[in-house]
């Protein structure tokens, strides 16, 4: 089974990110990056898989600056065989720009299947995935949280509001995953200096005109500072008062 | 893989370490976040050892991790240091478990063992499958290990051995202790000693108020009789024992480091949202003076540490530099534990924040593995040439 998996590197859940000076797009200085969460649960599916249906490759695969390269090479500590880099040579590539690059390439390796995060958390675009699929004319399941493999067909189980939906699909098929559908493993040590021996492709990803523009990016608005309505029990009618009619919570 | 702790790179040291080095560090910091910080106060208030952590730790292949070979990671020292950095910044028993594991048992086996004993015992250790023990210490012989008492005697083709050991960490929940003893002419040598060996037992030492998540035992021999071929055939004398001390106490300095670290970033972040007389109390200058001095000697241990592994990656380390070192960050990390929870006021005394968990268990860190004191008379020895150890 060959199973490509598309991975994004992406400011850590932990760092404060700010609005750069152009007001379109994030400002990196001080800001450390990671792998993609929802990538994380990709990959261990795509390894897993690997490692129930016998030989067959997992290759990690993204678009990105080159820095990027330290993304692709912690999901080869992971176990992943092999990693392809296109390269960016200018920030701001639109979500479809970057499907059609990634699709290009993974059309030549033409997989079983193809993985991908739900969604990138910095952008939160949601978009990669299903473009993806469609550009290889493949079927994709999103959000998925279960993918059990049967001869040429796949069942995948999702979460929907306030239920589950099981959904059939011939391979090869593409999957979007969502947390839940596994537990990621940690790199072992033993496979981070054998990542450095893994085949590495890095090479420029095929210029795109933007379809979609930025226009313009702004932090959340200043919360205003909190109030203190009094103290102990005596408190608590001005409380309730102000959650119903101010905040209109309850 | 999600790291919680920020980390703070005050003097570029980033830079000195390879990409492979620092994914080490941050894959086993991120171990330490997520499975290793949300057990700890319970396993410390409880004192029990945290078992469920040496699988997953096997697996990662924290254990025995600078041997090549036998499902060993074959890692440099730096990165080996760097490992227990992180596991000391969650906490020292578990680092303590780790050195011993790896510095104190897996170390001997593979450096004296016979090839029998390396092959059926190192693979086991590394995946955390086996649990070992390092039994020198004696009730009656801590810092002058040369007057041990214990004995193993040949009888009839088998080693007896008899006498008792202190202080042994992980002794009870060891499957193979690595035990020092003299045999007849007086020459100290090695034996492995399993689990479950008539006339041999290791009962908990209960009641510590450092590393409780550590389980410290002692080791009793009683006409302990063990097959020849458990002796490690490689060892001639104390000084070999002496060389698995110099493995674990070049981790428990970097260790050190790692306790540093979390009692810095503890009271940093405290001192920063702790209000008093209208502003945080970060901004006066007698805490920032408390917070200037921890930084400082933090980058300063990290450097004893990163320039005595390299040396030791090219084989050029001698014992007084790791007595340099284990001597120097211990004690810093100690000051630092105790002005940290200076600075955290009262709340530094419970357990929601893990300072004082820090400070029990270094007072353990001071004196094993060569107590400071010991360690001033190795560093007073190198530079006079005069040893002061006795009388
Ligand atoms: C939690 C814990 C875990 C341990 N784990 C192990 C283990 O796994 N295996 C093992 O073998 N041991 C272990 N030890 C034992 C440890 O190595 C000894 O405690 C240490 O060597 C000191 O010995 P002692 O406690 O007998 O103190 P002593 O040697 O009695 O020392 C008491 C004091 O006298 C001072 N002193 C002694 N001699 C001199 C001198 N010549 N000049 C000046 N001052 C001197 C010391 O510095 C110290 O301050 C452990 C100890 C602890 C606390």
């Amino acid at each position: 089974m060959k199973i490509v998996v598309c991975v994004k590197r992406v400011p850590d859940t932990t760092t404060q990110v700010k609005v750069g000076p152009d007001g379109t797009s994030l400002d990196a200085a001080g800001v450390t990056f990671a792998n993609n969460p929802y990538d994380e649960y990709a990959v261990e599916e795509a390894l897993k898989i690997k490692e129930k249906t016998g030989p067959g490759e997992v290759i990690v695969i993204s678009v990105g600056p080159a820095e990027a390269a330290q993304i692709l090479r912690n999901f080869l500590a992971m176990g992943a065989d092999r990693a392809i880099l296109l390269k960016e040579t200018a920030p701001g590539r639109d979500n479809f720009g970057v499907a059609s690059a990634l699709a290009g390439e993974i059309k030549g390796l033409a997989p079983d299947i193809v993985l991908c995060g739900k969604q990138a958390v910095d952008d939160d675009g949601a978009q990669v995935g299903a473009i993806v699929a469609r550009l290889l004319g493949m079927p994709v399941v999103n959000t998925v949280t279960k993918i059990e493999l049967a001869a040429g067909k796949a069942v995948a189980h999702r979460e929907i509001e306030g239920g589950h939906e099981v959904v059939e699909v011939s391979l090869p098929a593409a999957f979007t995953a969502q947390k839940g559908l596994n537990e990621p493993r940690f790199p072992s040590l033993k496979g981070i200096m054998a990542a450095k021996k893994k085949p590495f492709e890095e090479k420029p990803a095929p210029a795109a005109e933007p379809r979609l523009t930025v226009i313009k990016m702004e932090p959340p608005a200043k919360r205003p500072a909190g109030r203190i309505l009094g103290k102990g029990v005596e408190a608590i009618p001005a409380l309730v008062k102000a959650l119903h009619d101010e905040a209109k919570v309850i | 893989m999600t790291i919680k702790f920020a980390g703070f790179d005050m003097y570029g040291l980033e830079a000195l370490y390879t990409d492979e080095e620092r994914m080490i560090r941050d894959t086993v910091r991120a171990f330490v976040d997520e499975r290793v910080l949300p057990v700890i106060e319970k396993h410390n208030r409880e004192a029990t050892f945290p078992a469920q952590l040496v699988k997953p730790l096997g697996e990662l292949g924290v254990f025995g991790a600078t041997i090549s070979g036998y499902e060993c990671a074959g890692l440099n020292n730096v990165a080996y240091g760097l490992i227990l950095q992180e596991l000391e910044r969650g906490d020292s028993g578990v680092r303590s478990f780790a050195s011993v594991q790896s510095s104190l048992v897996m170390y001997p086996i593979h450096a004296f063992g016979s090839e029998a004993q390396k092959s059926k015992w190192l693979p086991r250790l590394a995946k955390g499958d086996a649990i070992g023990c390092f039994g020198l210490t004696e009730p009656d012989f801590g810092s002058n290990p040369g007057g041990m008492t214990t004995r193993a005697v040949k009888k009839a083709g088998r080693w007896v051995l008899n006498g008792t050991k202190r202080w042994i960490t992980s002794g009870t929940i060891a499957d193979v202790a690595v035990v020092w003893a003299k045999v007849e002419d007086g020459t100290v040598r090695g034996f492995l000693v399993e689990k479950g060996t008539r006339g041999y037992t290791a009962p908990e030492i209960k009641n510590k108020f450092s590393l409780r998540a550590s389980v410290t035992s002692d080791l009793i021999f009683e006409d302990c009789e063990i097959p020849e071929e458990n002796l490690l055939p490689k060892t001639e004398g104390l000084k070999n024992a002496l060389m698995c001390l110099n493995q674990a106490r070049y981790g428990i300095a970097w260790g050190a480091v790692g306790s540093m670290m979390a009692c810095y970033d503890c009271a940093l972040n405290y001192s920063k949202t702790r209000i008093q007389f209208d502003r945080p109390i970060g901004g006066f200058q007698l805490v920032q003076a408390k917070l200037a001095q921890m930084v400082t000697e933090i980058v300063k241990g990290q450097l004893l540490c990163l320039q005595l592994g390299r040396l030791k990656d090219q084989g050029k380390s001698n014992h007084v530099q790791v007595s340099i070192a284990k001597r120097n960050n211990v004690s810093w990390a100690l000051e630092i534990a105790r002005s940290a929870r200076d600075i955290l006021g009262a709340s530094g005394i419970v357990d929601e924040y893990p300072i004082m968990r820090h400070m029990a268990n270094l007072e353990s860190v001071f004196t094993y593995e060569g107590t400071h004191d010991i360690h001033t008379l190795i560093i007073g020895e190198a530079v006079t040439g005069l040893p002061a150890y006795k009388g």
